[in-house]
């Protein structure tokens, strides 16, 4: 029954943390959030998104003539999940995902249709509670949906990608609206000010 | 909250015990990155529910920033060509 099914997940999840490098909670040392806020790291995201952008055209000039939004975005992102080196959680899933899209449409290309998609359906299975969960575990669960690849793991962790997502996420603010007021050769207002900049 | 700690116990099979002090320590380093926390002349603890409503916040405010600016940027790009922008930003690291 459910007892089963939880037992195939801890099976699965026992064999893929022995795979990785170990989900307990890593020494915050380790991983340093601080690096988002260099000058250099901005710089060098700068000139890597420039480039991805103009792969992005190049890919995209015989079909459409313009990018979209979205497609930079996608681009940024890339880029963004590329700086941070694989040591988060959350740049592995940005990286993971692209990937499988584009196996998907490779796959699609060459008339191999049979894109396979793994979704959580286990997790559909099992029973939900339907009574009232803790206001504070609900925020949890909203933020994990917000961070990609967190929705499985634990509260601690969850936090530590957070703050490392934030920060990061913050550079890629930056150096958008730098590379726009370069374009433009106005200043951009933003939403939010960041106290060091 | 003891049942899904119960649960993630289960899941990753290693007996870790996460103490309280622990997730303290990270709320608090997760309040010092959001502004909205962070620029409050109060400086009495803020609960941890606040400091995840406003870390959802801030996460969605910070994704729509960054979809404007893909938006304007593709705009922008669309005009000019991506060789000068290369250039105009080549100059500027130059400059400094």
């Amino acid at each position: 029954m459910a007892s089963s099914i939880s037992e195939t997940n801890f099976e699965e999840s026992k064999r893929i943390k022995r795979r990785k490098t170990g989900d307990e909670l890593r020494d915050p040392d380790t991983i340093d959030h601080t690096r988002w806020r260099s000058e250099s790291e901005q710089r060098i995201y700068s000139t890597k998104l420039v480039e991805a952008i103009r792969q992005v055209r190049r890919n995209s000039s015989p079909e459409n003539k313009v990018s979209s939004g979205r497609d930079i975005r996608d681009a940024a992102d890339g880029v963004l999940a590329v700086a941070a080196k694989g040591r988060t959680r959350w740049s592995r899933a940005i990286l993971a995902s692209r990937l499988r899209l584009r196996l998907a449409h490779n796959n699609m290309k060459h008339k191999k249709a049979r894109v396979a998609k793994v979704t959580g359906s286990i997790r559909s299975k099992m029973p939900e509670k339907k009574r009232s969960i803790p206001a504070l575990q609900r925020k949890a669960k909203v933020l994990s949906r917000l961070v990609p690849g967190c929705r499985k793991v634990s509260f601690p962790n969850l936090l530590e990608e957070t703050t490392d997502y934030i920060s990061a996420l913050e550079m890629q603010v930056r150096a958008m609206a730098a590379l726009t007021e370069l374009l433009t050769g106005s200043p951009v207002d933003r939403l939010t000010s960041t106290s060091d900049s | 909250m003891s049942s899904r700690r119960s649960r993630s116990r289960q899941q990753t099979g290693s007996s870790r015990n996460i103490t309280d002090e622990q997730i303290a320590d990270l709320v608090s380093k997760l309040q010092q990155l959001i502004p909205e926390i962070r620029n409050r002349p109060s400086d009495t603890q803020v609960s941890a529910s606040k400091v995840l409503q406003e870390t959802c916040n801030y996460i969605r405010s910070l994704h729509r920033e960054v979809d404007d600016l893909s938006d304007r940027l593709s705009d922008l790009l669309a005009t000019t060509d991506t060789d000068s922008a290369q250039a105009a930003i080549i100059r500027s690291l130059l400059s400094q």
